[in-house]
């Protein structure tokens, strides 16, 4: 059973539609106790990370996030999600994420006529093809993105696809059974389902 | 690289396609899901779902078909058309949209922008804007009610205050090319996308292949919306997309 994690950001049914079309079966869990016995979580996200912190601090689901991580779970960060598996965040200063990846996310900066937030679909670079996400891609996959920060990551070991927006960020990181892709991969057609099927298959 | 976006757009009236979609091989060329999936095959980039339903009342067959094209299409939809408030805005996003599209009731209510983006990201709220050129000036004026009623705002200006207030697109329309397929305004939409910082989507005119061609080659568009051309097949958006990238502009294919 797929946990997603449903903390009041953002569109929580269109990850479980697109995962339920891959053959996966879904819960929506809302407290820390209810995803204990899922083999995988997903924490997707949209909207402002400090606000997304909070709300997973304060209902614990943030300390059982690292509990399921420990113990091997695995766990997918979809957009804000992958961005809050970071140390921290230069939104409104410097708020702390989750640190289970070494890095911190910073903003856009909206020179040279480039528009923010980053709305469209952008390539992927993929550098480590043996992630397994990618598993059966091609070379020229694109994603739809849509953010205004990135993540920038501090061991370049996590990296398993750059994406070029004025400079090269991290698209898709993953350590360990802990993966994170800023993309929308239920909303990148059939790339998108893809990865999503690769994460279902997953052990 | 970012690549530029084609985005069919489709009237919807009590939850069916109006304005005949004459897709080869729909059976039922009416559904939205039918029409959104044959989109998909042609590899559209976004859907834009505008309701025109008259009756306030009858309005609730449109969060029921939001929840069935969020089921069956796995690609990013703006559903826009006659949203009041706060409640509308959650109901479309909880039935699986991932924007929405406010003209009126913004302008009518700037403090929604700031509050809906404040609520649910800036990424979800898109303002639709409807320009038109006031006389022979490189001013245009901001109409509202489907085009109905002048507002003395203008353009520029409104889409500067809208993305200060926390849009995170504007969608453009020139009233003076809809319907032209005369291409679209590239004054209006050059002026509007350099001087805004967030992605601008081009509306209005779109007739032949190379009016999406000029659109992004003269101006700072991020996407290219039309209706007509797509749906009476004129062109399809796979074509479009192969014609772009011959003529070097970067598209997802």
């Amino acid at each position: 059973m797929i946990a997603i994690i449903d903390y009041g950001m953002g569109n929580i049914h269109s990850v479980k539609k697109a995962l339920e079309s891959q053959g996966a079966k879904t819960r929506i869990v809302s407290k820390p106790g209810e995803f204990r016995s899922a083999d995988k979580v997903v924490l997707p996200g949209v909207g402002a990370f400090s606000d997304a912190m909070r709300q997973l601090r304060r209902s614990g689901i943030g300390q059982a996030l690292d509990e399921h991580i420990k113990k091997g779970g695995v766990l997918l960060g979809i957009c804000l999600g992958m961005q809050m598996l970071f140390e921290k965040s230069r939104e409104a200063g410097d708020v702390k994420g989750l640190a289970v990846l070494k890095g911190r996310v910073e903003k856009f900066i909206d020179m040279n006529g480039l528009k923010v937030p980053h709305i469209g679909w952008n390539k992927l670079d993929i550098i480590d093809k043996g992630c397994p996400l990618f598993k059966g891609l091609g070379s020229r996959e694109y994603a739809y993105f849509c953010h205004s920060y990135y993540a920038k990551a501090g061991d370049e070991d996590d990296v398993a696809s750059f994406t070029e927006y004025g400079i090269n960020f991290a698209s898709a990181v993953y350590r360990e059974n802990v993966y994170g892709v800023q993309f929308h991969p239920e909303k990148s057609q059939n790339t998108g389902l893809k990865i999503l099927n690769n994460f279902i298959k997953l052990c | 690289m970012l690549t530029k976006r084609i985005i069919p757009c489709l009237d919807i009236k009590e939850g069916r396609v109006v304005k005949g979609v004459k897709f080869l091989g729909l059976k039922d060329a009416g559904d939205p899901v039918s029409v959104g999936r044959a989109y998909d095959r042609q590899m559209a980039d976004e859907l834009v779902f505008l309701d025109i339903t008259a009756s306030y009342e009858k309005r609730k067959t449109l969060i029921a078909l939001v929840e069935k094209i969020a089921k069956n299409i796995f690609m990013p939809f703006t559903v826009g058309g006659g949203i009041r408030g706060i409640k509308d805005i959650r109901d479309l996003l909880n039935a699986g949209a991932d924007k929405v599209s406010i003209n009126t009731s913004a302008v009518k209510y700037p403090q929604l922008i700031a509050e809906s983006s404040g609520k649910f990201g800036s990424q979800c709220i898109v303002v639709a804007i409807d320009a038109k050129r006031n006389g022979r000036s490189k001013k245009w004026q901001v109409f509202i009610n489907g085009g109905r009623t002048p507002t003395g705002l203008d353009a520029l200006r409104w889409a500067k205050e809208s993305a200060r207030l926390g849009a995170g697109e504007i969608l453009l329309t020139s009233m003076d090319h809809d319907g032209t397929k005369d291409g679209y305004d590239l004054e209006l939409t050059k002026k509007i996308s350099e001087e805004v910082k967030i992605p601008v989507i081009a509306s209005g005119g779109a007739g032949e292949l190379k009016h999406f061609r000029d659109i992004f080659k003269k101006t700072a568009a991020s996407a290219a919306l039309a209706a007509s051309i797509f749906h009476y097949r004129q062109l399809t958006v796979r074509e479009v997309k192969r014609y772009l990238n011959n003529n070097g502009i970067k598209v997802r294919l």
